[in-house]
């Protein structure tokens, strides 16, 4: 039997437009994948040309998730060109909204993103939420929203939901997939904390306006510094700081931290979260600095799954291409020369499985031509997974005092081996265990800074711009999702060239011209799938990397390209 | 006219507001519910929300939508009314942030009456299910709900000819046909943020996908509500606007509702005595930001922007641009990021989009908008060249 396609599009609970496409074969195993962007925006290019203080507030827009992250790679990629070095409270503060950023996105994203991929709602229906209650202190020391009566509560709630046919968001899911392996009171548990976490993220939200003006999208970093003095100089506004912190620490300690390992141990056998990860390869950069001279987590890269030995990072050996991308200059270039000018090619016609397990006529990706606008980013012409699975190795496997517990205590409430961490649920696991390390060294960097603004009050260094002046600079720093870089060149006092090659690029891109898959290709292909017309397996597994696509979908072009001529013809019409 | 008798036509006219909601609301409750039998206290107990906590957030909703007092017991009818009305909310091309605002809703556990009182049948960040089961809900209630849903719409349009730089679903539709579609038979239609107001970011010179607003793709009504992302106070707000009036709110000459966008930022800034005294912050980090001087110099934009930030701020009042020690950048303005840059420096000292030479200004402004902000510009420009002259703490410090 010939093989048979099957589309997820739209891939929902992620940021951005993502749609996969797979083959499989009689027995309903992948034996090929294919990941496709189906939005493409442009900044990189309406950032050429504008005042270079300007791109830290436009590249910001790239994600409103990711929406500190972009923020202050443009503007460190500035400081970088014009080589400022901006003051000690500058850098701690903005490790302070890191910190807020982290704890925010981890915990949206196990709980709101990715939990209905390991929790059954309609399942909860049928716990005793005494005995959920009670089970809730095998896994934490001081449970969070499992009381008897949380539970219970929380039972009716759905009850009223499921039975009234009125399921809300949660209508139309793949409730009852003989995946799902958790008993009735451990998904009530989850969804309890589910509903929790509602609360939990807009308070994380709060920890970060409190220096940032707003969340999403803060405004308060300037290039050479930060503005929000008047908020570190008042001891109320660092006490809500400290008091926010807890909270947080508080709920990823006795709820995240909890769920993960309840849930790593019931899903342990299950093939969809335990299949090795795809590419072996892992990178990360240094990042969350602690004080003066201290970072949280570590750089390097892993080759092959290899902990023995750590490489550190050549920047000089990062380029992009675009053979299977809808760009029309496939060869890979370095970020600092890279180019891209859209040559989309559309989808072709062809019947896939559809809903009801039926062939429906459908529209799919041209996987020998090009097929996304993602490009492929490689490190020394090898594809590389990052995010914090990254970090949490590499950290570990330098070992780095503050990580290296972390992870053994994972392991050993788990009883996993160290094989696990390498699959999707050491994906989903590591984000758990870098949340917790920011909630336990976190306040180190809030420390410094305190004692630091007894002695120094800058918050700003000045800068000029040399009109006559050529800069070039880069930010590299790893992000929530994983390892970001953003690349400018300046010239005649404006943007001249603008790259970001963020981390859903290292992961969600096509194959390179060597035929090598991108991590969410590679995990993929091998998965059974057992129910066509409900692949869950596939949402599982795209989840455990927190897809954000509109971050992973840019594009620069070269040198002198003329801005009047997108204005001939915006779509074909790009020649430079 | 004496003084007496204004105050006679105004209650007059209160009166007949009073009357003509209270007929709304008693043909929304006329309406057949979409979730039966649920009886609204029980609801409310279940999102932890005592009648206490929920009167005093109708009385603060009821505060900002400008209403007399006497409202309040309406606004949290409206709400309580409120679901009956199923929301569709699309992403078109854009980054979340709106649909991330939306999450960040004030007040005690509002966000999951929000969750529960509304009908969220599609909303692709939250929503449980995906691909084809994800487009049979988008397609379900898109029927189902014929001419009773409101449609919420994030993110810029690529239309026309450059439609192809955003599809969604296995048949490969663009976010235009879906957009178009949905708006056919929505109730109302409400574009959220900056992108689907005006086209935003994408649509920003050289606006390389065409980007477009929504307004520009449907000719129904849109109500728009801007901002880069609008609070979550704005969104929200709005929303409870429709379900009170059961029309279009009032609007500018942008489509934003009048209650929300009628003032200027600079209006009820918190740093507007130190504009008039004229102490402002000169360079980051001076002495003149340790002690919150007007950030004008700087290159706030508030004196161009119209919206409430100001006066509700964001993330339960937490703060807000201005408070943290930055200058406004004027992100509910239409095509702001070429008008209000460079964002760090004042705009009235430049000729408006001098990034690109002046180009597209004339294209992109409305003409009468453009004049008031640049007399406006004047002035304050005038005002903060004479208060350097005039300072009274010169030579303090």
């Amino acid at each position: 039997m010939a093989n048979k396609r099957v589309i997820v599009d739209p891939i929902t609970r992620i940021e951005g437009h993502l749609r996969i496409e797979v083959e499989v074969d009689e027995n309903n195993v992948i034996q090929n994948a294919y990941s496709t962007s189906t939005l493409w925006r442009g900044l990189e290019t309406i950032v050429k040309n504008r005042d270079p203080r300007d791109a830290g507030f436009l590249m910001q827009r790239i994600c409103g998730v990711c929406t500190f992250s972009h923020y202050r790679a443009g503007i460190e990629a500035v400081e970088d060109a014009l080589g400022i070095v901006p003051p000690l409270n500058a850098k701690l503060t903005r490790s302070l909204m890191n910190m807020a950023l982290f704890m925010h996105d981890h915990v949206v994203h196990f709980y709101h993103l990715h939990g209905l991929d390991w929790v059954d709602v309609v399942s909860a229906l049928d716990a005793d939420p005494a005995k959920a209650s009670k089970e809730a202190f095998d896994y934490a020391e001081f449970p969070i929203a499992t009381g008897e009566n949380d539970l219970k509560k929380v039972k009716t709630r759905v009850k009223e939901f499921v039975a009234k046919g009125q399921l809300g968001p949660f209508a139309n899911a793949y409730w009852g997939h003989k995946t799902y392996r958790l008993t009735p009171e451990q998904n009530l548990i989850l969804l309890s904390h589910y509903l929790k976490a509602l609360e939990v993220q807009r308070e994380l939200a709060k920890l970060m306006a409190m220096f940032g003006g707003k969340q999403p999208h803060p405004q308060s970093l300037t290039v050479g510094g930060v503005t929000c003095v008047m908020d570190l100089l008042d001891p109320s506004r660092m006490g809500e700081y400290l008091t926010l912190f807890k909270v947080g620490a508080d709920f990823i300690e006795n709820a995240y931290q909890a769920d993960v390992v309840m849930a790593a141990k019931m899903f342990k056998d299950e093939p969809s979260v335990t299949a090795p990860a795809g590419v072996m390869n892992f990178m990360s950069h240094k990042e969350m600095q602690l004080n003066r001279t201290e970072f949280l987590f570590d750089s390097g890269i892993i080759e092959n799954g290899d902990l023995a030995k750590v490489f550190e990072i050549n920047e000089d050996l990062i380029t992009e291409e675009a053979t299977h991308s809808w760009y029309s200059d496939n060869e890979a270039l370095h970020p600092y020369e890279g180019k891209t000018n859209p040559n989309y090619t559309g989808f072709r016609d062809m019947d896939t499985v559809g809903p009801d397990g039926k062939m429906i006529h459908s529209k799919v990706v041209d996987e020998k031509g090009k097929y996304s606008w993602i490009k492929s980013p490689r490190y020394d012409g090898k594809p590389m997974e990052v995010g914090p699975l990254a970090a949490i190795l590499i950290s570990y496997a330098k070992g780095n005092e503050k990580i290296v517990p972390l992870v053994n205590d994972f392991l050993a409430k788990t009883g996993l081996p160290k094989a696990a961490l390498f699959t999707t649920l050491g994906r989903t696991a590591a984000r758990m265990i870098q949340s917790r390390a920011i909630a336990k060294h976190g306040l180190e960097a809030f420390n410094t800074l305190i004692e630091n603004l007894k002695v120094d009050q800058d918050t700003y260094t000045s800068y000029k711009i040399d009109k006559d002046k050529e800069y070039r600079g880069r930010f590299i720093g790893d992000v929530p999702r994983g390892m970001l870089s953003h690349w400018i060149r300046i010239k005649n006092g404006v943007v001249e060239n603008y790259q970001a090659v963020v981390p859903s690029t290292w992961n969600a891109g096509p194959i390179d011209s060597l035929g090598q898959m991108g991590p969410y290709e590679a995990n993929l292909v091998g998965l059974k799938v057992q129910d066509l017309s409900q692949p869950l397996e596939i949402i599982r597994v795209i989840h455990s990397f927190d897809p954000c696509i509109a971050c992973a979908v840019h594009v620069m072009d070269k040198k002198g390209n003329d801005l009047g001529t997108y204005k001939v013809d915006p779509i074909y019409g790009l020649s430079c | 006219m004496n003084i007496h008798s204004l105050g006679e036509g105004w209650i007059l006219q209160e009166q007949r507001l009073y009357e003509k909601l209270t007929k709304r609301l008693n043909d929304l409750e006329r309406l057949p519910r979409l979730k039966e039998n649920k009886s609204i206290e029980s609801h409310l107990e279940e999102n932890g929300v005592s009648r206490r906590d929920f009167m005093k957030w109708a009385t603060a909703i009821t505060a900002m939508l400008a209403l007399p007092g006497s409202f309040t017991p309406l606004v949290a009818k409206a709400a309580k009314l409120s679901d009956r009305l199923p929301i569709i909310w699309l992403h078109m091309a854009e980054c979340t942030g709106c649909s991330e605002s939306l999450l960040r809703t004030d007040a005690p556990t509002i966000d999951s009456l929000i969750f529960d009182y509304i009908s969220l049948e599609y909303h692709e960040t939250l929503m449980a299910a995906a691909g084809w089961q994800a487009e049979h809900n988008l397609e379900h209630a898109i029927e189902a709900y014929k001419g009773q849903y409101i449609l919420m719409v994030e993110g810029g349009i690529p239309s026309g000819n450059s439609a192809h730089y955003l599809t969604i679903g296995g048949h490969g539709h663009t976010g235009e046909y879906s957009a178009k579609k949905a708006s056919k038979n929505a109730a109302a239609i409400f574009a959220i943020g900056t992108c689907s107001s005006y086209g935003g970011v994408q649509a920003a010179i050289p606006n390389p996908t065409g980007a477009v607003a929504l307004s520009k793709i449907t000719d129904k009504p849109v109500i728009n509500v801007p901002g880069c992302p609008p609070s979550e106070k704005n969104i929200v707000g709005t929303l409870l606007h429709y379900i009170l009036y059961g029309t279009l709110p009032a609007l500018d000459a942008y489509n934003r509702p009048k209650w929300a966008y009628a003032k200027r930022v600079h209006d009820l800034c918190e740093r507007r005595g130190h504009f008039d005294a004229g102490e402002f912050v000169e360079e980051f980090g001076d002495e003149g930001a340790k002690k919150g001087y007007c950030l004008y110099k700087v290159g706030c934009k508030g004196p161009y922007t119209f919206n409430n930030c100001s006066k509700n701020k964001f993330n339960s009042h937490m703060s807000w641009p201005i408070q943290a020690g930055h200058g406004c950048i004027g992100c509910s303005e239409p095509d702001f990021w070429d008008t209000m840059g460079p964002f760090e420096e004042p705009v009235a000292n430049r000729l408006y989009n001098t990034v690109f030479k002046g180009l597209g200004a004339d294209a992109t402004a409305d003409k009468i908008g453009v004049g008031l902000l640049t007399v406006t510009g004047i002035g304050i420009a005038a005002h903060a060249a004479i208060s350097k002259f005039k300072n009274p703490k010169d030579g303090e410090e």
